[in-house]
């Protein structure tokens, strides 16, 4: 009884989580002016969706700046984890508390203060500013996923790659970066997600003319209702779900390898659910 | 090979993170005045005029109640989804997660077909006979936005607390004749503190400062703090003015993080994970 209770309390959470989802697709195969009336199929929405310019070019812009901020984020964040990894004493400190900062600080703080940056340095706002700043919110993600892999890392290993003959960067590249890489990965993955999830930094930073996905559902929304952005949205939502099911397929069969004990442990996935929390 | 790692990302952080934070506090202090510009407090004395308090004080309300209702629903729901009610206990963490992988602006957008005056929500009454429901463009609204896209924010932390406290702790209390109520109120509730304080933080701190989910679901006349400093920024252009609200804003939060790390405080000390 009291398990059923508790069960029923947590489906009524998923409807009130699922329920938006699933009303807005629905409705995109809603062939009704009406939005209360149910007008029969159509894949009208879709192919308006396809057709339009707008959102389609800002569909590119999103993947493009999501693809290359998370590229170089990845390496500038891996980079700078490596060197924090290796200093000492108080310089750590200010230096992780700097890092940190864009991580605490709310984003609309971050967009206007990187706002405030461009205009002061007279960088013409548009793809330029735009990559720049979802660089910088994404490199601190990066770190904080690619330090922990070093704390794990056996501290002599360097030490005997240099002892065998490697020199430093032969060392960093053959032996520490392979040993990181599932952090690597992750912060990879992680900048990649939030930046193309991010719409306040962006709002604030893009120019005329560069408009990223968020950017574009923003301004149709505030003009009330449309229904390309229902075809949009139950695309993006099957191909979210698509991903994450392929994903944890993947982790599950490979946690099985593990208990098997054929691999190392793996932890610390994005799509892991407690990923981020405590 | 330290300083080849670290010194590209000094730089970088400096130019992004430390100018222009500084930068921020340069305008919330500093007026123009014909020569150039000069160190003032002008712009935090106009804060304190009454039309801006009143918009400040109405975030830090529905703020307060998106976060209580967050912990009201999201506490019961981590406890069950820890405890053992399902057996897939990593299925229904996903489930739960899920809807938050879908984007941030999309989600706030599906309400807005809901509540609609010819929206789901009315259609299903209108076909019952029951009266209308005009919540869109409202605090209501507001909140329930909130709550819908923070709620996962505060489940989790408390859910990895939870799902770590030692079972022989909650029976041994059990063993010593506490009924299940008391368990609760002195052995589960404190060792999840550290859960609800970073779940309490996380919730409050995005819901003070959105200016997405009160433009949209609040409709156009709807202000926020957040809607105040876009509205200095991208369409009054006062960045001084702007970069003062921003200030107070952080100071605001890390207040609140302080009290909320010294509710924390001595349970982590002895904390028993």
């Amino acid at each position: 009884m009291v398990r059923h209770l508790k069960r029923s309390y947590i489906y009524l959470i998923f409807a009130f989580l699922y329920m938006p989802i699933a009303v807005l697709m629905v409705y995109s195969f809603n062939d009704a002016r009406s939005r209360g009336m149910w007008g029969g199929f159509t894949l009208r929405w879709y192919v308006e969706l396809f057709q339009d310019r707008t959102i389609m070019h800002s569909l590119y812009a999103t993947l493009i700046i999501g693809a290359s901020s998370a590229v170089l984020a990845t390496i500038i964040g891996t980079m700078a984890a490596i060197g924090i990894h290796n200093s000492k004493g108080p310089a750590k400190k200010v230096i992780m508390n700097v890092t940190y900062l864009p991580v605490l600080n709310p984003e609309i703080v971050t967009a206007i203060s990187l706002m405030l940056l461009f205009v002061f340095t007279r960088v013409r706002f548009g793809y330029l500013t735009l990559l720049l700043s979802h660089i910088s919110f994404n490199v601190p993600y990066v770190i904080l996923s690619v330090l922990p892999k070093l704390r794990q890392l056996n501290k002599h290993l360097y030490e005997a790659a240099l002892d065998l003959g490697c020199t430093p960067l032969q060392a960093l590249w053959k032996v520490i970066i392979p040993e990181i890489m599932p952090g690597i990965v992750t912060g990879l993955l992680l900048a990649f997600t939030l930046s193309i999830d991010d719409f306040v930094i962006s709002f604030f930073t893009t120019g005329s003319g560069v408009s990223t996905l968020s950017i574009t559902v923003y301004s149709m929304a505030r003009r009330g209702i449309n229904p390309k952005i229902n075809a949009l949205s139950t695309i993006m939502f099957t191909f979210v779900l698509a991903l994450l099911i392929v994903v944890n397929v993947r982790q599950a069969r490979e946690e099985r390898k593990e208990r098997n004990g054929k691999r190392a442990p793996k932890k610390d996935s994005p799509y892991d659910p407690k990923f981020g929390s405590a | 090979m330290r300083r080849f790692t670290l010194t590209p990302y000094l730089v970088w952080m400096v130019l992004f993170t430390v100018v222009p934070m500084l930068l921020v506090l340069y305008y919330a202090f500093s007026v123009p005045t014909a020569g150039g510009t000069t160190w003032s407090l002008e712009n935090f004395s106009r804060f304190f005029e009454p039309i801006y308090l009143r918009v400040f004080l109405r975030s830090l309300s529905l703020a307060v109640i998106s976060t209580a209702i967050c912990l009201l629903l999201g506490y019961p729901a981590a406890m069950i989804m820890a405890g053992s009610a399902f057996k897939r206990k990593n299925v229904v963490m996903l489930l739960f997660v899920v809807p938050m992988w879908m984007n941030f602006l999309l989600r706030t957008y599906a309400w807005l077909t809901i509540l609609e005056r010819s929206g789901f929500i009315n259609s299903v009454l209108a076909f019952l006979n029951l009266p209308r429901l005009n919540i869109l463009y409202t605090d209501k609204a507001v909140i329930l936005g909130m709550v819908y896209n923070f709620l996962p924010f505060m489940v989790l932390p408390i859910y990895s607390v939870l799902s770590k406290i030692d079972k022989g702790v909650v029976e041994a209390a059990g063993d010593l004749g506490a009924n299940p109520l008391q368990v609760f109120i002195k052995v589960i509730l404190p060792l999840s503190m550290p859960g609800v304080v970073s779940g309490i933080t996380m919730v409050f701190m995005p819901a003070m400062t959105t200016f997405v989910i009160s433009r949209l679901l609040g409709g156009g006349q709807f202000t926020l703090i957040g809607n105040l400093i876009e509205q200095q920024f991208l369409v009054v252009g006062d960045w001084g003015f702007g970069s003062a609200i921003s200030v107070v804003m952080i100071v605001v939060i890390l207040l609140s993080m302080a009290v909320m790390s010294f509710f924390e405080g001595p349970e982590r000390d002895v904390a028993l994970w």
